[in-house]
C-alpha cells in the first residue's frame, strides 16, 4: 500500500489541475476511482451501477477533447457519481426501489445533460434510501451502505451512496438530492462538503420526486470550492422544470477569498440542548468562536418555529410522496405483480414493490390529505411552513447568514435507528428547515469525535444566497482545517 | 302533483391547441396507438409538466366568451385516484381557484330565451384511453384491456352550470348553444364523434314550487346531443316514477344506455369520491394579468348571443336571428354584404335561412363554397321587392346564379323570368284562362270563390311564372264580378 497522496484522494480543483498540466488523463483518474470503488464496495455499498464501458468511452472523449484545446471547464474529464435517482439515458435508474428494479429511462435528467456538457464522466449510480425516505441509506432495497470512517456505521441518507463515494474517493464528487438534509445530514457523517442550493436554482428535471416542493438537486464533494464549480456547472433556469427560477443567478466562486470579516452570523439557539452530542455541540461552538476571531460579528439567533418544522415536515413530504409514488403501478413500466384485476395488479404490485418505510410514509400522506383530515393536517403544516419563513425573514434582516451544528450526533451504528422511525427522522432536525423555507444551506466538515467520526456545521442563507453561503463556509473550512481522510481497509471485491 | 326537473351540465372540452397542456406532444386524432407521447405525458419518473400558453389564453377566451369572472391568479391541483388510464394516477386539474367562475349562456328554447348560470369553467388534462377487448366489452368481462395514451396530457376544459337547467330540451339547447360557442372561437374541434365533446348531466327533480332540491343523479355517457335529451328525460321520469310510487332516488351515478333507452347505475369504486386534492407542487400559480385578459378580449370573434341582439336590433324577429345566427359563417358573411349592398335585412335573412341553405344541403355543397357572394343576393332580393321577378321565379333565379349562369339581372333575363308588367299582356293572359276553365268560372258565380286560387295557379303556370300573382289575382276577381 503506497503512503502520500493517491489520485482518487485529489479534489476536482486538484484533478483538474494535474489534468491540464499534462500530468494526467481523464482515463487514468477514471481508473484511479473505479481501482478504489473495486477495494471498498465490498464494505461500503456505495453504488448500485458502476457504468464502466460508457465512463471509459467519456473520459477519452474528454481525454481527446482536451488535446485538441477544447476544454468545457472545471468539472472536465472528472469522474462524477449520481444518486440513482436520477434518470440516466439507458442505463438502470431504480431509486433503490424494487419496484423499479431494471428500469432504464429513455433520457437524462437535465443536471445529467448538464453534466455531459461540463465534459465530467459519469462513473455510475449511488445507492440510497428508497426514494430518498431515510436518513441512513438503510431503507434501500437492494441493501445498505456503510460509512467509510467506520463501516459498522452509516454513512447517512438519503444521499449516503454519493456521501460514501466521494469520501472514500470511489468518485471525485457526486450529486445528491435533498428534500430534508439529504445532502448536508450524509456529508456530515461521511466528512465531507454537501448543499443543498436555493429551491429551483437547480432543475428537478428528470430526479425522481420524494416531495416536489422540497427536493433539490446539489453536489457532495471533498471542498467547498469542488462544491462551487459543480453547482456552477448544473444550476441555472431549465425550461423544463415550471419551478425553475428565471431570474438572475449569482457568482459562486466570486466571494470564496473574502473572509467573514464584518459580515453578521447568527447562532441559532433551537439548534442546540437535548439530544446533541457534547462533541458535536463543543465543535460547533469552537468554530463560531473561531468566525469571531475571524472578524464576524455572533449573534445568538432564536427561531423558535423550528421546533415544530419536523412535524410540518412529516405532513407535507408524505402528503406530496403520496401522490408522486402513485404513478408506480405496475402498468407503463417497472415491477407488475400478477393479479386478477387491473385493480388487484396494482395492488399487489405495490405491496411487494415498495419497502416499509416508503409505505409508512404513503399511507401517512394518504391520510394527511384525505377529506375531514386536510385541514388539521396537510392545512396546518402549510401554515408552519408560512411561519418558519416569517421566522427565517425576520432573522435575515438581522444577520447575514445563520449556522447550526448539520445533526445532532455523528454517524450512527447501523441497524440503531431502523425500528425506531422517530429517532432516524431527528437526524434530519437541524436541516429541514431550510428545505421548507427552500433557502441554500452547506455543510462543511469542522473535526471528528473521540471515535475519529466526522462532524459537520452548517451554514445557511437567504434565497439566492449562495454567494453569501460559500463566503462563510469557504472560511470555516480554512479555520476547520480539517484534513483528516478515512482509512478503509481495502479489500478486492 | 306536479314536479319540477332540475339539472346542471357539466361540459368538457378538449382545447384544438398545437401541442399538450403540459408537454410538447401534438394534440392530433387518429394516430396509431401509444406514438403521441413522452417521458411527461406518460408520467415517466422524474418528468414534469410545463402548462401550454395557449390553451390559458384559450380557457380565458371561453371565459370571457361566457361572461365570466377570470381570476388574475389561479392554482393547479392534484386530484388523486388510480385508474389505469391515468399515467401518474392523479389528474392535474383545478379545485378552489379555477381560472373562471360565474359566467352565463343565454339560449333560446321554443321561443323563449333563457339564460343558464355558469359556476365555472377550469382547466385540467386529459387522460388515456382504455379499450377493454373480450366478451362483451364491459369491463368485467373483459379479457384485456387495451390502453392508448395518445390522448393523455390534451388540454381539457370543464365548464361546470349551475343548476338552472329545467327540462331534456333545454339540456340539449344548452349543450348545442355551447358547442356552437367554442367553435366560433375556434379553440376546439368541438367534434362529439371524436369526443372532443362530451357531457355529463345532473339531474334531480322536486315538487313544483319547493325550494330545497332533490337528490341528484349523475348520468354519463351520452355521446350526441339527441342522446343527451334522451338521457335525461329519461331520468326525470324515471325520478317521478320512483318519488310517486312511495320510494326515493339515491344519489348515484348511472350510465346511459343508448340502444336499450334507459339509464342503469354504474359499478360504484369503493372510496373514489375522495380525491385528495391538493396544490401541485410541480406548477407554480398562474397569473394571467389584466393586460393580458383584455388583450384576449379584444381578440374574441362576435359571440352567437351579441350577434342575435344584433340581427334583432336590426329588424329580425327573434326566430330568425336565432336561425341566421346559427348558420354557418360564410353564409352569414354573405347575408352581411348583401344587408350592406342595401338588400332588406328580414328578406335577405329569409333567403339565406330558407332556400339558399336548401340548395346547399340538397347538392351537397360546404357553406365554404357557396356560389354566391352578397352583391348577387342582394341583386335578387332587390328584384323581387321592385317586382322585376315573382317571388317563385326568383327560386329559379337563385338556382341559376348557383349553377353559375351569371348575375341575377342575367338569369333572370336568359331564363325568360322577368315579371310581366305590361297590364295588357296580362290582362290577354287572364281572359284566356278565364276561356278556357268555364266550369271554373260557374263554380265562382255558385259562391265557390276559392276557385280563384286555382285560376290564378293557371295564370302563373301559362305565363312561365312572370306575371305578378298579387296583379293576377285582383285582375281576376275584378273579371269574375267580386
Amino acid at each position: 500500500m503506497s503512503t502520500g497522496p493517491q489520485l482518487h484522494d485529489l479534489t476536482i480543483v486538484g484533478a483538474g489541475e494535474r489534468l491540464r498540466s499534462g500530468d494526467v488523463t481523464s482515463v487514468d483518474l477514471l481508473e484511479a476511482a473505479l481501482d478504489r470503488a473495486h477495494r471498498t464496495e465490498a464494505q461500503l455499498h456505495a453504488f448500485l451501477t458502476l457504468d464502466r464501458e460508457g465512463a471509459g468511452a467519456a473520459s477519452q472523449a474528454a481525454d481527446a477533447d482536451l488535446a485538441i484545446g477544447r476544454d468545457r471547464g472545471p468539472l472536465h474529464g472528472i469522474p462524477m457519481a449520481l444518486k440513482d435517482n436520477m434518470c440516466t439515458r439507458g442505463l438502470e435508474t431504480t431509486a433503490s426501489s424494487q419496484i423499479l428494479a431494471g428500469y432504464r429511462p429513455p433520457y437524462d435528467a437535465t443536471v445529467v445533460t448538464r453534466l455531459r456538457d461540463a465534459g465530467a464522466v459519469i462513473i455510475g449510480k449511488t445507492n440510497l434510501d428508497e426514494f430518498a425516505m431515510g436518513s441512513s441509506t438503510e431503507n434501500s432495497g437492494y441493501g445498505s451502505s456503510y460509512n467509510p470512517w467506520d463501516i459498522t456505521r452509516v454513512p447517512g441518507g438519503s444521499s449516503g451512496g454519493s456521501a460514501a463515494a466521494v469520501a472514500a474517493g470511489s468518485a471525485f464528487g457526486a450529486l445528491g438530492s435533498d428534500t430534508g438534509g439529504s445532502i448536508r445530514q450524509p456529508a456530515s457523517l461521511s466528512g465531507i462538503v454537501g448543499l443543498k442550493p436555493t429551491y429551483g436554482t437547480v432543475s428537478r428535471y428528470g430526479l425522481i420526486a420524494f416531495a416536489s416542493s422540497l427536493d433539490q438537486i446539489g453536489p457532495l464533494s471533498k471542498s467547498v470550492t469542488d462544491a462551487a464549480l459543480t453547482l456552477g456547472a448544473i444550476w441555472g433556469h431549465d425550461p423544463l422544470d415550471a419551478t425553475s427560477y428565471s431570474g438572475a443567478y449569482p457568482d459562486l466562486t466570486a466571494d470564496l477569498d473574502k473572509g467573514v470579516s464584518g459580515m453578521r452570523i447568527g447562532v441559532v439557539s433551537e439548534l442546540a440542548g437535548e439530544g446533541y452530542e457534547a462533541a458535536v455541540e463543543s465543535a460547533v461552538q469552537e468554530m463560531v468562536g473561531d468566525l469571531a476571531g475571524a472578524g464576524a460579528e455572533i449573534v445568538e439567533v432564536s427561531l423558535p418555529t423550528f421546533e415544530i418544522a419536523l412535524s410540518a415536515y412529516y405532513l407535507i413530504a408524505p402528503a406530496e410522496a403520496s401522490a408522486n409514488l402513485a404513478r408506480f403501478d405496475g402498468i407503463r413500466y417497472g415491477h407488475r405483480a400478477p393479479g386478477a384485476s387491473t385493480e388487484a395488479m396494482m395492488a399487489r404490485t405495490r405491496a411487494e414493490g415498495f419497502g416499509p418505510e416508503v409505505t409508512r410514509r404513503i399511507l401517512l400522506g394518504t391520510y394527511a390529505l384525505s377529506a375531514g383530515y386536510y385541514d388539521a393536517f396537510y392545512g396546518q403544516a402549510q401554515r408552519v411552513r408560512a411561519a418558519i419563513q416569517d421566522d427565517f425573514a425576520r432573522a435575515y434582516r438581522r444577520v447575514d447568514a445563520l449556522v447550526s451544528p448539520t445533526s445532532p450526533t455523528v454517524a450512527f451504528k447501523a441497524g440503531d435507528r431502523v425500528d425506531d422511525p422517530l429517532a432516524m427522522y431527528l437526524s434530519d432536525i437541524c436541516t429541514i428547515p431550510s428545505n421548507l423555507s427552500g433557502h441554500p444551506a452547506i455543510s462543511v466538515p469542522i473535526g471528528v469525535d473521540d471515535q475519529s467520526l466526522p462532524i459537520g456545521f452548517q451554514v445557511m442563507a437567504p434565497a439566492l444566497g449562495e454567494q453569501v453561503m460559500f463566503r462563510v463556509a469557504a472560511e470555516v473550512e480554512r479555520l476547520a482545517a480539517f484534513t483528516a481522510r478515512p482509512v478503509i481497509a481495502e479489500v478486492a471485491s | 302533483m306536479s314536479w319540477e326537473p332540475v339539472i346542471g351540465i357539466e361540459v368538457h372540452v378538449e382545447l384544438a391547441t398545437r401541442s399538450k397542456m403540459f408537454c410538447g406532444c401534438a394534440v392530433s386524432f387518429g394516430e396509431e396507438p401509444n406514438t403521441n407521447v413522452c417521458p411527461v405525458c406518460l408520467g415517466l419518473p422524474g418528468a414534469l409538466p410545463v402548462p401550454n400558453k395557449q390553451a390559458i389564453d384559450w380557457i380565458v377566451a371561453i371565459g370571457l366568451a361566457l361572461g365570466c369572472e377570470v381570476s388574475e391568479r389561479s392554482v393547479f391541483h392534484r386530484k388523486n385516484y388510480f385508474y389505469a388510464d391515468l399515467p401518474k394516477n392523479y389528474q392535474i386539474s383545478q379545485y378552489d381557484i379555477p381560472v373562471c367562475r360565474d359566467g352565463h349562456l343565454e339560449l333560446t328554447v321554443d321561443d323563449m330565451t333563457r339564460v343558464i348560470g355558469i359556476e365555472r369553467a377550469h382547466m385540467e388534462e386529459d387522460t388515456g384511453k382504455s379499450t377493454h377487448v373480450g366478451l362483451g366489452g364491459r369491463i368485467h368481462a373483459a379479457e384485456a384491456t387495451l390502453l392508448d395514451f395518445n390522448r393523455s396530457g390534451v388540454p381539457l376544459v370543464e365548464i361546470v352550470s349551475k343548476p338552472d337547467i329545467r327540462s331534456a330540451a333545454e339540456s340539449r339547447a344548452y349543450a348545442q348553444e355551447l358547442r356552437r360557442l367554442v367553435a366560433e372561437l375556434g379553440v376546439s374541434d368541438a367534434r362529439l364523434e371524436e369526443g372532443s365533446i362530451r357531457f355529463d348531466a345532473n339531474v334531480s327533480v322536486r315538487p313544483g314550487g319547493e325550494d330545497e332540491y332533490g337528490v341528484k343523479v349523475e348520468i354519463k355517457n351520452m355521446n350526441s346531443f339527441r342522446s343527451l335529451e334522451r338521457a335525461v328525460d329519461f331520468e326525470i321520469r324515471r325520478q317521478i316514477d320512483a318519488l310517486e310510487a312511495g320510494g326515493e332516488v339515491v344519489q348515484e351515478t348511472r350510465h346511459w344506455d343508448e340502444e336499450a333507452g334507459v339509464t342503469h347505475p354504474m359499478r360504484t369504486k369503493e372510496g373514489s369520491s375522495d380525491y385528495r386534492y391538493f396544490t401541485e407542487p410541480d406548477l407554480v400559480p398562474m397569473v394571467v394579468d389584466a393586460e393580458w385578459i383584455a388583450a384576449i378580449r379584444a381578440a374574441l370573434p362576435e359571440l352567437p348571443a351579441e350577434r342575435r341582439a344584433r340581427y334583432v336590433s336590426s329588424g329580425l324577429d327573434d326566430e330568425l336571428a336565432g336561425v341566421l345566427s346559427a348558420v354557418a359563417a360564410p353564409l352569414r358573411q354573405v347575408y352581411e354584404d348583401a344587408v350592406a349592398a342595401g338588400a332588406p335585412a328580414r328578406q335577405t335573412a329569409n333567403w339565406v335561412t330558407g332556400e339558399l341553405t336548401a340548395w346547399l344541403r340538397r347538392s351537397e355543397t360546404d357553406p365554404e363554397e357557396a356560389p354566391i357572394d352578397g352583391r348577387r343576393l342582394a341583386e335578387l332580393v332587390l328584384m323581387v321587392e321592385d317586382g322585376t321577378v315573382s317571388s317563385s321565379a326568383a327560386r329559379d333565379v337563385l338556382e341559376g346564379v348557383l349553377l353559375g349562369e351569371g348575375d341575377p339581372s342575367d338569369v333572370a333575363a336568359n331564363r325568360d323570368l322577368i315579371q310581366m308588367s305590361d297590364a295588357a299582356e296580362l290582362e290577354a293572359a287572364v281572359d284566356a284562362i278565364l276561356a278556357a276553365n268555364p266550369e271554373a268560372v260557374e263554380s265562382f258565380a255558385a259562391g265557390e270563390t276559392k276557385v280563384v286560387g286555382f285560376l290564378v295557379g293557371q295564370v302563373m303556370r301559362a305565363t312561365s311564372g312572370k306575371a305578378d300573382p298579387g296583379l293576377v289575382n285582383r285582375m281576376l276577381n275584378e273579371k269574375l264580378g267580386g
